[in-house]
């Protein structure tokens, strides 16, 4: 096989991942999954608030 | 520091602080040799004809300290910060948390002694000499087993966009670390790379590009994917966008290094390549800024009252311009027009200042009071002022950087009837003399706005709990 045709392959081959990966990423059955993943930046801040009210009350 | 001090009591936040506290430090000490040498371009005297102090050894040394010890120390400091909140869990290992601290400030002054001296790998930004390399690879790994062991004992299901983008800067700036500062020693202080010629150039710049690649985009974009959503007070705009924006910029990043070999003896096939990759890479960088700044929608007031979002949707906003520029540039025919005059100076600028520094900046701004366990910043008032002194001088500097580079580019390319040169190369530099006056007043903007920074904080760490009670978003009460 020469360079050309490893490269040709090699080209196919990413560009068959991306088209998965996007399909991967927007199908219907991971959007619950990715919405609260995008909430995840927030989620320690209960315990945050709770530890800032313990601080006042002690 | 009261016994409150500690917001979640089990979250190692000393590492972040000292990370914190140095990125400051080395942002104003970076930043200022910057501003010396951009001097020493208009008013060479101010080399005081020391060896130490000349333009060749103190170049090295600003873009070092900027981007490893100022954006390093940033990167440090945020990647700790939001693995562990975003795992739910404290850091893997305190031990090695604190021996990547001291042996990154290490390398700092490593750094900081031997580039004035002279002792350089002569690789552009991997002018370190070896020992400082092996040292800079321990810390690195120290580094790399800390952050993915975090995530291994994580408390939550899925690990957070962030965390992926900042991983793949950690393995992949180890990879090109390795891979590019592999030398032969020939004493203590000077080594020989293994590669040669044109090969020697093509891992340069593979090195060379990707530390732009995922030292200052894909580890800066981990930040922005916490920060601005954090800051915002609302998810980011699209997450699976996010993650299409993750894959396709890693395995774009990697294949654009041979555009900053355009027209010299890398096989032309190989510049095409580099060439049409870089053009690519357009999108997924242009879908990033766009996820980042979307997620704003609906709540755009904010800006309005907040400089510190402000910081990091301006740094957004400088990051699509020059990740526009740089596709652009790298087209061969641009690219003859552009490379080796001050447009690549004025494009790194705009990419470091304009995007590293403000989203550094912006997440700085929100990290110290968390830190230091107060509900504010000391004076919103003067975070607006270092705000736009930063703005203001970005835009100085790189529209200084750019009209003096396309003025070089034509006069040197300014041919005669009988085919001689027009100008000689000191003509241009005289031409591209006021520019460089321009280029030095941006860069004191930018420094002055470091110091009121560090004065802030400052005052913010110092001053007792009850005296920063109050809304952020107000910004009124001093």
């Amino acid at each position: 096989m020469d360079q050309g045709i490893i490269g040709s392959i090699f080209t196919v081959i990413v560009f068959v991942s991306f088209i998965g990966i996007v399909l991967w990423v927007f199908s219907s059955r991971n959007k619950k999954k990715y919405d609260e993943a995008a909430n995840l930046v927030f989620d320690d801040e209960d315990n945050q608030e709770k530890t800032n009210k313990k601080d006042q009350e002690s | 520091m009261s016994e409150t001090s500690q917001v979640k009591p089990d979250y190692n936040y000393k590492v972040v602080r000292q990370f914190t506290i140095m990125t400051i430090v080395w942002g104003i000490v970076g930043m200022t040799v910057g501003v010396l040498i951009a001097a020493q371009l208009f008013a060479p005297a101010l080399n005081f004809d020391l060896p130490w102090l000349t333009y060749s050894r103190l170049r090295p040394l600003h873009t070092n300290a900027v981007i490893f010890a100022f954006g390093g120390c940033a990167l440090f400091a945020t990647s700790y910060y939001i693995v562990q909140r975003t795992c739910q869990v404290r850091l893997f290992s305190d031990k090695l948390a604190a021996f990547t601290f001291w042996g990154w400030q290490a390398v700092i002054l490593a750094a900081a002694i031997s580039l004035p001296l002279g002792m350089t790998a002569s690789k552009e930004y991997a002018e370190l000499e070896w020992p400082i390399d092996i040292l800079i690879t321990l810390v690195w790994v120290a580094y790399i087993i800390n952050f993915f062991g975090t995530l291994i004992i994580r408390k939550t299901s899925h690990i957070y966009v962030a965390n992926w983008f900042l991983g793949a800067f950690m393995l992949t700036v180890a990879v090109l670390h390795i891979g590019n500062s592999m030398a032969i020693p020939v004493s203590f202080t000077k080594s020989y790379s293994i590669y040669a010629g044109a090969v020697d150039a093509m891992m340069q710049w593979w090195y060379g590009h990707n530390a732009v690649g995922f030292f200052l985009t894909a580890g800066f974009l981990g930040m922005m994917y916490y920060f601005v959503p954090k800051q915002a007070g609302r998810p980011v705009y699209s997450y699976r966008l996010s993650l299409v924006h993750f894959w396709a910029l890693i395995s774009l990043y990697i294949w654009a290094g041979p555009h900053h070999l355009h027209y010299t003896a890398l096989p032309d096939w190989t510049q095409s390549l580099g060439m049409v990759m870089s053009i690519i890479l357009f999108v997924p960088s242009w879908g990033g800024m766009i996820n980042g700044i979307m997620t704003l929608s609906g709540a755009w007031h904010k800006l309005r009252t907040d400089p510190v979002l402000r910081f990091l949707i301006v740094s957004l906003s400088f990051y699509g311009m020059s990740t526009f520029e740089g596709p652009m540039m790298s087209i061969k025919t641009v690219n003859a027009l552009s490379h080796y005059t001050d447009w690549t100076v004025g494009h790194v600028h705009s990419g470091a200042l304009g995007w590293v520094a403000m989203v550094s900046i912006g997440s700085l701004y929100h990290l110290i009071p968390v830190l230091f366990n107060k509900s504010r910043m000391y004076s919103i008032k003067l975070i607006n002022v270092h705000f736009w002194l930063t703005t203001i001088g970005v835009v100085l500097y790189i529209v200084a950087m750019w009209m003096s580079g396309v003025l070089q580019g034509l006069m040197w390319r300014a041919v005669n009837a009988d085919g001689t040169l027009t100008y000689s190369f000191v003509e241009s530099l005289e031409a591209s003399k006021p520019f460089y006056v321009v280029r030095f007043i941006g860069g004191v903007f930018v420094v002055a706005g470091m110091l009121i920074m560090a004065y802030n904080a400052y005052r913010t760490i110092r001053a007792p709990k009850e005296e920063l009670e109050g809304d952020v978003a107000l910004g009124a009460a001093q």
